[in-house]
Formats: C-alpha cells, sequence, structure tokens
C-alpha cells in the first residue's frame, strides 16, 4: 500500500507546549484518493493536515509527501508546498490585492511565469469556480462564499496535485455553502487527491473515499463512508455522529 | 397611492447651511454662546493679525518710502504708532535663510537640485503619472546627483558643507534622514520579530539603545565619537556624522511604527503566503509589508514630521539650518530686536512643509482604502 501512498503520516507527534495534540497519527492517503477527516474541536485534525504542507511543525514520526520527507530543509518545504495547495477556514485572500492579482502572484513569483499567461491561467481558474466576472474586485468586495472561491482558484494556479481544505465552509453563512461544496465536488470528480477536515456529512458521502475519524489527537476510526456512517466500530464515533446528524 | 412610492426627505430643518448650523452652532444655548464668543474672538484676532502681517507691513520700503537696510528704519522702530512687521529683515537676508553661505557663483547648482527633488518627489507622490516608471529611474539615481551636484566633484568645484545652511540643510537633513530610515526601519522591524535570537537581539538591542537616548546626545555623539571608530587619517565631514546620527534615530522609531503595523497582520496572511509555496522574503515584501505600511501610514508621516521639526536641534552641534539662520540674524546688531518676523518667517516655512505632509498622508489613506476592506476578509 505504501508504494502507492502519495501522502504518508507514520507514527506522527506533536505538542503544544505540554499538551500532547498529535497522538501516533498514521495516515496512508493514495493518489487521487478522496479523505474527509471530522471529529471534535480540539481533535487536532487540523493540526494534522496543517502539518503536511509544513505550516505546523511535528516532533516527532515521519511525514513523507510526494516522495519527499519533511524535515528542517527549507528546500524540502519548499518543493511541498509547490505540491500541496491550501484552503483555510478564514479564506485568507490578500485585502490589498484585486482577485486576479491574489491568484496570479504565485505563479508569477514563485512559478517565474510570465505575467500574460498567468492572467490567462487566472482567468481559467475563475471560470472553474464559476466567478470570472469579479476578477477585477478586491476581496473585501465579495461575500464569503465568492472569497473562498478565488481562495480555491489561488491554491488551484499553483497546480497542486495535493489538495488540503481545512474547514473551507465553517466561517461562511448557510446559503453560501452549497456554492463552495460544488466547487469542491467537481475538483474531487476531477480526480484531485484531497484531504479535507469539514463538518459537512452530505459532502463526505458524496465525495469521500475514505472517513477518518478523530479524538483527543488519535484517529479514532478509518473507514469507508458507508460503513462510517452506517455501521461506526467505536462508541465514541457513534456519539459524535448522533451529536452531528441530529442537528 | 403614488405618494406611497415617493422617496421621503429628511425634514428640512436637518438638511442644508440651516441645518447644519442649527446642528453644529446653535444646538443649545450653552452651545450658541459659545459659538457667540469664539465669534468675537475671531473678530478681534482675524483683522488685527492681517494688519501686522501685511497691510502695515513693511516688505522692502518703510512707509517714508526709503529701502529698508537695518531695524531702525523699519517703520514700526521709526514710529511705533505706524507700521507692522518688518519683513524687509527676511528680504535682505533671503539667499541665507535659502542657501546658508552657499557661493553666490555656484547656487544654481542649489536651485537645479530643488527643481530635481521636486521632479524627484513627483512619482512618489502622484502614482497616476504617466511614465512614472521612467521618473521612479531618476527618483533612484537622485540622491547620487544630488550630492555631486551640491558638494563638488565631476568637474563641479567643491563647496564644503560648512558652507550649507538654512533651507538647504533642513531639506537635506529631512529628506535624507526620512528616505534613508525607512528601508533601514524596514529591515530593523522585521530583523526583531525574526525567529533567529541573534538577530532578533541585536535589532531589539538597536532600536532601545537609539530611542532611549535624547536625538541631542545622539548628535553629540556623532560628532564626537562617529570619528573615533574611523580609520585613521579619514575625516568624516560634519554634515555626514550628524546625517548618521539623524538616520539612526529615525530609523528606530520608523521601526517601531512599522512593528505596530506588522502586528496587525492576521497570521492566516502568513500563512496563505507560505502555502503557495512563497519564500521568506517574498512573503515579507508582496504580502505582508504592503498591508502593514498601510496600516502604518499615520504614525509613519507623524514621526516624519517629528523629524522634520527635530533637524533643527543640529543647532547645537554648530551647523546652521533654517531656525539657526534666523538666530544668527537676530544676533546681527543691524537686525536686533526682529524677532516676531524671523521666528514668523521661520515656522511658516516650516508649517508649509509639515502641513504638505500631513495632507498627503489624509490623501494616501483615503486613496487606498477604496476598495480594499482591510482585516475583514
Amino acid at each position: 500500500m505504501s508504494e502507492e501512498s502519495i501522502i504518508s503520516l507514520k507514527n506522527v507527534n506533536k505538542w503544544f507546549g505540554d499538551f500532547h495534540v498529535l497522538q501516533d497519527v498514521n495516515l496512508e492517503v493514495k493518489k487521487k484518493e478522496r479523505i474527509v477527516v471530522c471529529g471534535p474541536s480540539g481533535s487536532g485534525k487540523s493540526t494534522m493536515i496543517r502539518c503536511i504542507n509544513r505550516l505546523e511543525e511535528h516532533q516527532e514520526g515521519s511525514i513523507v509527501v510526494d516522495g519527499i520527507e519533511l524535515t528542517g530543509n527549507l528546500k524540502n518545504i519548499d518543493n511541498v508546498r509547490k505540491e500541496v495547495g491550501m484552503v483555510f477556514q478564514q479564506f485568507n485572500l490578500f485585502p490589498h490585492l484585486s482577485v486576479k492579482e491574489n491568484i496570479t502572484l504565485a505563479p508569477i513569483w514563485v512559478k517565474k511565469m510570465p505575467k500574460a499567461e498567468a492572467e490567462e491561467l487566472a482567468m481559467r481558474q475563475l471560470e472553474i469556480v464559476k466567478i470570472p466576472e469579479q476578477a477585477n474586485k478586491y476581496p473585501g468586495q465579495l461575500s464569503g462564499g465568492q472569497q473562498q472561491r478565488v481562495a480555491i482558484a489561488r491554491s488551484l494556479a499553483m497546480n497542486p496535485n495535493i489538495m488540503l481544505f481545512d474547514e473551507p465552509t465553517s466561517a461562511l453563512d448557510p446559503e453560501m455553502i452549497k456554492e463552495v461544496l460544488d466547487v469542491m465536488v467537481d475538483l474531487a470528480n476531477g480526480g484531485m487527491t484531497m484531504i479535507v477536515v469539514t463538518h459537512e456529512m452530505g459532502f463526505a458521502k458524496t465525495v469521500a473515499d475514505r472517513m477518518v475519524f478523530m479524538d483527543e489527537g488519535k484517529i479514532v476510526e478509518e473507514a469507508s463512508p458507508d460503513k462510517f456512517f452506517n455501521n461506526p466500530e467505536s462508541d465514541r464515533t457513534k456519539l459524535f455522529l448522533s451529536q452531528i446528524l441530529h442537528q | 397611492m403614488n405618494e406611497m412610492n415617493e422617496v421621503r426627505k429628511p425634514p428640512v430643518a436637518t438638511t442644508g447651511i440651516i441645518g447644519w448650523l442649527r446642528i453644529n452652532l446653535f444646538f443649545n444655548w450653552t452651545n450658541s454662546l459659545i459659538t457667540l464668543f469664539v465669534v468675537y474672538c475671531l473678530y478681534q484676532f482675524i483683522p488685527w493679525i492681517l494688519d501686522w502681517t501685511i497691510f502695515s507691513a513693511d516688505f522692502k520700503y518703510n512707509y517714508l518710502g526709503e529701502q529698508i537696510t537695518n531695524q531702525e528704519m523699519c517703520s514700526r522702530n521709526l514710529d511705533p504708532e505706524n507700521g507692522g512687521a518688518c519683513w524687509a529683515v527676511i528680504y535682505v537676508r533671503f539667499y541665507q535663510f535659502i542657501y546658508g553661505f552657499y557661493p553666490k557663483v555656484e547656487v544654481w547648482r542649489v536651485n537645479l537640485a530643488y527643481v530635481m527633488l521636486a521632479f524627484a518627489l513627483l512619482p512618489l507622490l502622484y502614482v497616476k503619472l504617466p511614465y512614472r516608471k521612467y521618473f521612479l529611474y531618476f527618483t533612484y539615481i537622485f540622491p547620487v546627483i544630488a550630492y555631486f551636484l551640491l558638494n563638488g566633484g565631476l568637474g563641479f568645484t567643491e563647496v564644503s558643507t560648512n558652507k550649507w545652511g538654512g533651507l538647504l540643510v533642513t531639506l537635506v537633513l529631512g529628506c535624507t534622514g526620512i528616505a534613508l530610515a525607512f528601508p533601514i526601519g524596514i529591515m530593523l522591524a522585521l530583523g526583531r520579530r525574526s525567529k533567529l535570537p541573534v538577530i532578533s537581539m541585536m535589532c531589539t538591542l538597536f532600536i532601545e539603545f537609539i530611542r532611549g537616548v535624547p536625538l541631542i546626545t545622539l548628535l553629540f555623539f556623532g560628532m564626537v565619537m562617529l570619528p573615533l571608530f574611523l580609520p585613521e587619517g579619514i575625516d568624516m565631514d560634519g554634515l555626514v556624522r550628524v546625517l548618521v546620527a539623524v538616520t539612526f534615530f529615525q530609523s528606530a522609531y520608523m521601526a517601531e511604527v512599522i512593528r505596530g503595523g506588522l502586528q496587525a497582520i492576521p497570521p492566516g496572511q502568513y500563512e496563505a503566503a507560505k502555502s503557495l509555496g512563497m519564500s521568506y522574503w517574498r512573503m515579507n515584501l508582496l504580502i505582508i509589508l504592503p498591508q502593514a505600511i498601510r496600516i502604518s501610514i499615520p504614525p509613519i508621516v507623524n514621526t516624519s514630521i517629528g523629524l522634520f521639526k527635530d533637524t533643527t536641534l543640529v543647532i547645537i552641534v554648530g551647523i546652521l539650518d533654517l531656525l539657526g539662520i534666523g538666530r544668527g540674524t537676530l544676533a546681527d546688531t543691524n537686525w536686533l530686536g526682529l524677532s516676531y518676523e524671523i521666528y514668523f518667517f521661520v515656522s511658516l516655512v516650516f508649517f508649509i512643509f509639515t502641513f504638505g505632509m500631513s495632507r498627503y498622508s489624509l490623501y494616501l489613506e483615503k486613496k487606498l482604502k477604496t476598495g480594499i476592506n482591510m482585516g475583514a476578509d
């Protein structure tokens, strides 16, 4: 299994001060696999995916992304970040740049793409997320859903092999969640390797190849969506599911 | 039911000039009383100041029609009943106020430098300038041109800096100090926030030391101590020593101002930049600093205005800036007793420059705010 893994976490441990936030986490993700990670807040799910592109540093164990091991080596970190795109809960668009500039910035400066080519690319990405007409606006002029779609387009413009989503719809008004999820479903159907931290169980049922449930820094259960929702093994998972599905 | 669709207008009494007057000046009886009192004060003051500065003032000739060459010939000294300010002192000493003791034959060089300074500032102040890129190239090489132009070399006769004075010194100190302190301040601010303890400690030490010492002390320091650090035989120009002190002083303040701006940038901005594969420098240059500097415009301009005025302190190390020339003129027996006129003139010149800076910062703030909802993303 591990030969074809594009992401491989082995016995990953991390502490925030004395707080043991990740405890012996093991996870193998295959190419084109879609993983949905869920769990109560504080369970370490965000920290885990932030370790994958080294926004957080793990202290023990190994993380290998597309054959590159994440260590203190800055070159490796840069290479991994070029492979991995990330979408944040708070969008984190650059407010001083227009939508188009938000998308072209990294291709121009990190990939050394000519400006005209980058702009063409930006427009293509905006078509994909269905808001080409917003290209010249500033993030502050867009709705939350539109901002998150720009953030997805910005990530995609770097042509990543893997996309990480850190609660991409948690900061959105209910009306806007669907427009973002639709884009993510398209992306999943297009064959992107995705790890999504979310509580959108409808989305999970539609696209996930595998569900990962975390609690208190550990992966408690890993199963196919079918088994996870209908026949979970652990009591903790059952309790969690009963709580969020009743909402 | 047509009226229902009409837009209801606010009551007449709250709009227009009448409404404005009523709300702002005559809201209740205390408010009215204060308004009337202020109007009375202005009524007393404005005619008096206009009369003193303009209508009864001497500019070149006194009320007898003679050209004024010393303070005894001022109208108000000939006849206390007659005449206001005696601006002739400024007229006669104008050259010194603007150029100091720069040789008259070479003064075109200073004039040219002033004109070039205006052109160098143009692309910085006015972003929509056509061909701005080429103007900017000029701005970058302007300091070098100005150095040779003012100081000499490259075929120009040398004019030693002890002959410089007045507005020339004020502008050289103010512009160089502000222009150099800005990049140094940015580096210090980034350095202080660096994760590398040695860099962070060095920057913190520098900032805290410079900020903890009065500018006057730093000026003495520059005058007396700086030559000690130089190899023997190399003499450092007096003005340069002062410039070093002024730049250090300003950099430390600028660093703290920019650090304040940096702290206002949400961590998500750093994370987004990193996740896109940006290096430390790209992230700071393209994402973090543009936002941090934007936030810090009011305090940046504030400290810059402060420095521009603080350059007057160089008088204590024997350099005659605008105020220094003014004090020198007052010490001249020909012009004894004209302190009102001289201080008024010096204040006015400083005010024109600082007020310009202040208005420019307001314009910048307004311009950069349009369409950008900072911090709400």
